[in-house]
């Protein structure tokens, strides 16, 4: 079956800096993917190459069955791109930016005020984007790739840096464009956001796809439990299978004050394949 | 062609609100008209009236100094997140420069009129002749053209908005060592070289020709030939810096 993204070997380097070492992904159509790592993974740049922002050095990738090198326009047309820094124009109000989306995706003019509504933005609509706060550039940046619906929306770290409330909002929105079915691609250094949205996980580091499964499948893979170790002054979570690696963990570590047995997390796996 | 059209309204609203920049480009060459006027005028021997003489430099002054603005807006442009978003639609790379252009020769062309009606004010008694009003106009409207396309393609090359900014000191000096101010015969030798082959002596000494109704000589057509290299190099290097960055 064809995958909506379909990256093979992916390679890019800056100067003497490797920073795409062989990616692999496979998208499928419908799906919340998450790409997982810490900072300088490589999700950015990852990402900036699957929309066309930045040719690769090696390796191939399609999306939405398009040639992102060759067929760049086919590709943009299928595409939307929410990038970690809010791609808004502060000199215009939040509507003005709105229209100015849907004039260029050649996209009905209404759209523009069922979004203020949909993110909220309806009493906001008439300011400049530049006195909004983190959390509305968020929301209308999200709006902005939504004047057309994407077949495919990319999501770099879509909830960097936002407050509570604002994060929900894009989770939610993230959820039901998922249920009309639109493939989404997310990068996110949280792993929570990632458990939570995406049936599918990336574990990147290095410029490389570490780890890749369903979010339980990654977590069975370190181990069945995690035990967690409390000292007096700090805590320790050691991965486990069975009561003799509790036993061993406990011997090792006699002076535990008090101990608890976890589901393992995807902080754990995090930690266990990221180094 | 929609694209485009989007863009120019952008950079048009942009404009509107940007007061200081708008402040900018619309008061001083008004203020520099008429310093040169009523400050320095009287001390300066061009040979007949010197506001005659000097207004066509400070219009030529002006075109130059306001499309160089159009570098700060560019690399405003770069250093935000906003342009990626435009590079990931399906429209023709480039439409936002054309949008900063456009608006960029349109904030001009008020700017210049205004400092037209001020000099008419000012006791600038230029020559009527329709014909020779249209080709100042449209030499006025090629550099403007010019100016902005090679401050757009100076904007994508400077990375920061002070770098940016740059051009705009370029622009607004270089007209000093012309004939826009003073005739280029009263400067020390090397200067005069300076000043009899750069670009804007034959502009201005063109534009001066036409308004007074003195006659027009080659100067007109290289000039103009200035202008279309300029476009032509300006543009080319703008389109070539947008697919790099």
């Amino acid at each position: 079956m064809p995958y909506t993204i379909e990256v093979e070997g992916l390679r890019k380097r800056f100067g003497n800096a490797t920073v795409l070492d062989g990616v692999d992904l496979q998208v499928q159509a419908g799906e919340v993917f998450a790409l997982l790592g810490p900072n300088g993974a490589g999700k950015t740049t990852t990402v900036r190459i699957l929309t066309t922002l930045l040719a690769p050095d090696g390796g191939t990738a399609r999306v939405a069955g398009h040639h992102v090198v060759r067929e760049p326009n086919a590709v943009r047309a299928a595409i939307s791109l929410t990038a970690q820094e809010a791609a808004v124009d502060g000199m215009l109000t939040g509507a003005e930016n709105l229209r100015m989306m849907a004039r260029l995706r050649g996209a009905p003019k209404g759209i523009a005020d069922d979004l203020l509504e949909r993110f909220d933005l309806v009493e906001a609509a008439g300011r400049r984007v530049e006195s909004y706060s983190g959390g509305m550039r968020r929301r209308l940046d999200l709006a902005m790739s939504l004047v057309q619906r994407p077949q495919v929306l990319f999501l770099d770290e879509p909830t960097t840096g936002l407050d509570p409330r604002s994060r929900r909002a894009v989770w939610d929105a993230v959820t039901t464009l998922a249920d009309e079915g639109v493939t989404v691609l997310l990068t996110t250094q949280y792993l929570e956001e990632a458990d939570r949205l995406a049936q599918r996980i990336a574990v990147i580091d290095g410029g490389r796809v570490i780890e890749q499964g369903t979010a339980a499948e990654l977590k069975a893979r370190i181990a069945s439990e995690v035990l967690e170790l409390h000292f007096a002054d700090r805590s320790q979570r050691i991965p486990v299978n069975g009561p003799d690696d509790v036993r061993r963990a406990l011997e090792a570590h006699p002076d535990a004050e008090r101990i608890e047995l976890h589901q393992p997390s995807l902080d754990d796996v995090f930690l266990a394949v990221t180094r | 062609m929609t694209a485009s059209l989007t863009f120019v309204g952008r950079s048009l609203r942009h404009s509107v609100r940007s007061i200081d920049a708008l402040l900018t480009a619309v008061l001083l060459p008004v203020a520099i008209l008429l310093m040169f006027v009523y400050v320095f005028g009287g001390a300066i021997d061009a040979g007949g009236r010197y506001v005659d003489y000097v207004v066509p430099g400070i219009i030529v002054l002006c075109a130059g100094f306001g499309s160089a603005s159009t570098a700060v807006a560019v690399a405003v442009d770069m250093t935000t997140g906003v342009i990626d978003r435009f590079r990931t639609l399906p429209i023709p790379s480039g439409a936002v420069l054309t949008g900063h252009v456009t608006a960029s020769v349109a904030r001009n062309v008020v700017s210049t009129s205004l400092v037209i009606a001020v000099a008419l004010i000012a006791g600038f008694r230029p020559e009527v002749d329709p014909a020779r009003w249209l080709a100042a106009a449209a030499l006025l409207l090629a550099l403007m053209v010019a100016i902005s396309w090679m401050a757009a393609a100076f904007g994508l090359l400077a990375k920061t908005i002070e770098g940016a900014n740059a051009i705009t000191f370029v622009a607004a000096f270089a007209p000093y060592v012309s004939s826009a101010f003073v005739p280029a015969e009263s400067m020390p030798a090397g200067l005069r070289w300076v000043a009899e082959h750069q670009p804007v002596t034959p502009i201005a000494d063109s534009v001066r020709a036409l308004t007074m109704g003195t006659p027009v000589g080659d100067e007109l057509w290289i000039a103009f030939a200035w202008c279309a290299a300029g476009i032509v190099v300006g543009r080319a290097a703008a389109a070539y810096l947008f697919r790099q960055n």
